[in-house]
């Protein structure tokens, strides 16, 4: 086994186990901190592909930024009542075999089809950084949605303070 | 994978074993006589009042969601100005709009009062 | 090269002006005095914006006609101009002129009355514009989030309203969840075409060959996403719970702007992107289609509550719009623009009347509070008759037309079994329609206290009961529209 396949399995279990941590604990703060694995695994998985600044934006952005987020939420409810109750419906059975379903048929698809770009598409080269690369492709062909994001960041900062602000007036 | 990130994954295991090692060998050579009382918060001395989880107020939710939209603006900016110079004045007014855009949002919010403590 | 060319700006601007006057009403707020008349300047504010954009919309519609309706792509083919954008914009933009209109006492009298409301409609209606017009799946995607983000903010608008603030919980944890299923197709077709543009998808298709299990998986999930957001069984669990959640206004524009534009991406992703896959798809939208007119129409026969009544209805309407889809010829498409257009307003009409009538004291809610309607208020019995005759789609009204075209265009295409499906469904939604007619002017109720509606609501009332009838009597001008969206 090469050492990019041990990484590749060493993340994947990592993201995995987190997220299957972040269902099955009762603690809502051991989720969360489940929650911070997996996304570590994810941001794992990310450098092994060369993406290293997504890999930067996954550590700054959804360790740093989102869990902290997650975390103050879980303070604001009231953990002692909320681990007493009831966490999952009665269709918990029917919930398990239709996701098992779903990750079979998706398996299985995804194994039936071994080539993914066709050969018409040829995948070129990174030259320079992998921050160069996405600032080149993001300012000129993402122009538009990389000015839209803004406008839906805006829109996220007046959703958030209008839903949890208090009531002037 | 790409090269020059053997260091940094050592040095992640190191520090994850560190204190792993550092408690079991705690709990190996230390004596053990445990009692309800060490159980217990320790707050300065003075006796702890209630469960630490209690609950906070909804204004730390706000300014940390405040702080991570921001957040996401600032990944934004590094692309920006890793290739500065090969983007030239049109990168600057690109930046500048979607900064702008935002800045409308921040003054709405200062407006607002929503970054008021009290 | 980094270029910004002035056949982009003159793509963009229309969705611009929306975006700017939504940051300008945002900001605008602080300088006219929080009071009813403060409030009002704001909204006018806001509906110039959409007048601006409407007029800017023309233009574009003007330059087209005298270039043979030729599309014009912008952005490195992320954005396109088409008749079909421009239909449904203007479809967007009309919905969003009307709720405006509407929403201004309403809020007053929900004591929720905040300006961000209609910079919130503004941003909604501008991610609307990069569904109907968006090309590349990245413009798509982050279209698709600002109108979806701005939703969910204006389905819990009522802040101490329970019913709303489940409403928003709901549609914002089921929406999150679709929208993850449909960027994990996007991200098959990425990965597929090593581009995301949805022309690439096209080129890439015949090569992959019928029946590639990639391409089905990520032609499966992406409809998982779509469905979801046109509220198509079996992913329309959000519909009956937000429609009745959410403030009516807020309802009426989720309910028609929403899902036109949805389906105008729906259409896009799998005429433009997908054509040639047709195989492919057509059997999984026949199945959604038949089970979202089932569902849709059968359990709306057992709603109590007229709001969830109507969003029942409102699942089956995309039933029948997937119907013209899955026909797939011209008349198909003809029908769905003008079952869309004619849906558009009868949806906001019979809406409306919910909200007059929730001005006039009576609080809508059930069946029942529809009693007497005829005696006590024979204007909004009419109308009402008039939208919900539309929404079954009986001449002389607009809703006939619709339907025509998508029974003209299964037939046509051979599709008899799906037809007669069809029909079966509009009997029973019959049935359901009649049940609230019934309510109105066979049954006696108790006087309620009497209000005057607001100057708005009468104009909008009046508005789309004239569209409704006027599309039923003369369809001509209407359909010429339609033909727009197919670029003739």
């Amino acid at each position: 086994m090469s050492g990019d396949t041990f990484f590749f399995y060493a993340f994947s279990a990592l993201a995995l186990l987190g997220g299957l941590g972040t269902v099955l604990l009762r603690n809502a703060v051991h989720c969360a901190l489940a929650l911070m694995t997996s996304l570590l695994g994810v941001a794992g998985l990310y450098l092994l592909q060369g993406a290293e600044f997504l890999f930067a934006v996954q550590i700054v952005l959804y360790i740093g930024g989102i869990m902290v987020l997650f975390l103050f939420v879980i303070m604001l409810v009231n953990l002692d009542q909320a681990s007493k109750l009831q966490q999952f419906g009665r269709q918990t059975p029917i919930a398990l075999v239709v996701a098992l379903a779903a990750v079979a048929a998706i398996f299985s698809m995804l194994s039936k089809s071994a080539v993914l770009l066709p050969a018409s598409v040829s995948l070129t080269p990174l030259t320079g950084g992998n921050t160069e690369t996405v600032a080149n492709v993001l300012f000129t062909d993402y122009l538009l949605p990389f000015e839209l994001v803004s406008i839906l960041l805006l829109v996220a900062v007046v959703g958030s303070v209008m839903m949890a602000g208090k009531r002037t007036e | 994978m790409p090269q020059g990130y053997l260091p940094i994954f050592l040095f992640l295991i190191i520090a994850m074993a560190f204190p792993v090692i550092a408690i079991l060998t705690a709990k190996l050579v230390r004596p053990s006589s445990p009692s309800k009382l060490k159980l217990e918060a320790y707050e300065c001395g003075i006796e702890a009042v209630g469960n630490s989880r209690g609950r906070y107020a909804v204004r730390f939710y706000i300014i940390s969601i405040l702080f991570v939209i921001f957040d996401v603006e600032t990944v934004f900016l590094f692309p920006w100005a890793v290739r500065f110079h090969q983007l030239g004045w049109f990168g600057v007014i690109e930046i500048a709009v979607f900064l702008a855009i935002l800045i409308v949002g921040y003054v709405w919010v200062y407006k607002k009062g929503a970054l008021e403590w009290v | 090269m980094i270029t910004y060319t002035s056949t982009d700006h003159f793509v963009l601007l229309p969705g611009l002006l929306l975006a700017l006057f939504g940051c300008a009403v945002l900001l605008l707020d602080f300088l006219f005095p929080k009071d009813v008349k403060g409030r009002g300047w704001l909204v006018g504010i806001a509906l110039s914006g959409v007048g601006f954009a409407s007029w800017q919309s023309w233009q574009q519609y003007l330059y087209l006609k005298a270039h043979s309706m030729t599309p014009l792509v912008a952005f490195n083919g992320a954005l396109v101009l088409d008749g079909f954008a421009l239909f449904f914009n203007g479809i967007v933009l009309a919905s969003a002129a009307l709720v405006m209109l509407i929403s201004y006492r309403y809020l007053e009298d929900e004591k929720e009355h905040h300006t961000e409301y209609y910079a919130l409609v503004l941003f909604a209606a501008c991610g609307a514009f990069f569904l109907n017009g968006g090309l590349d799946m990245v413009t798509i995607f982050v279209g698709l989030e600002l109108m979806a983000v701005s939703f969910y903010i204006l389905v819990g608008f009522l802040r101490t309203d329970k019913r709303s603030n489940e409403a928003a919980m709901k549609y914002l944890l089921l929406g999150g969840f679709s929208t993850g299923f449909l960027i994990y197709g996007f991200s098959i077709f990425y990965g597929l075409t090593g581009s995301t543009n949805l022309a690439a998808l096209a080129t890439v298709i015949p090569a992959r060959g019928a029946n590639d299990p990639l391409l089905y998986l990520a032609i499966v999930t992406t409809l998982v996403g779509l469905l979801f957001k046109i509220g198509a069984a079996p992913f329309h669990m959000w519909a009956p719970d937000t429609y009745e959640g959410a403030p009516t206004t807020v309802t009426a524009f989720l309910a028609v702007a929403s899902k036109t534009a949805s389906f105008a991406l729906l259409l896009r992703v799998m005429l433009v992107g997908l054509g040639t896959a047709r195989e492919m798809w057509e059997p999984l939208l026949t199945g959604a289609a038949v089970l979202t007119l089932t569902i849709g129409n059968l359990a709306a026969i057992s709603q109590s509550n007229v709001k969830r009544l109507l969003a029942y209805s409102s699942i089956g309407h995309a039933g029948y719009v997937l119907l013209g889809l899955i026909a797939g010829n011209q008349t198909g498409l003809i029908g769905v623009s003008i079952y869309l257009l004619t849906y558009a307003f009868s949806t906001i009409g019979a809406f409306l009347v919910l909200i007059a009538l929730r001005r006039r004291g009576v609080a809508v809610e059930t069946i029942e509070d529809l009693a007497s309607l005829g005696k006590r208020y024979p204007y909004y019995a009419l109308l009402m008759l008039l939208f919900l005759m539309s929404l079954a789609g009986l001449p002389p009204t607009a809703g006939f037309i619709g339907k025509y075209y998508i029974f003209l265009s299964l037939v046509e295409s051979g599709k008899y079994g799906l037809a007669i499906v069809g029909a079966l469904y509009v009997a029973v939604s019959l049935y359901y329609y009649f049940r609230l007619v019934r309510s109105m002017f066979l049954t006696e109720s108790i006087e309620a206290q009497v209000l005057a509606p607001s100057n708005g609501v009468r104009l909008v009332l009046a508005l789309t009961g004239i569209a409704t009838i006027a599309m039923g009597i003369l369809p001509e001008p209407f359909l010429r529209m339609a033909a727009i969206s197919l670029g003739r």
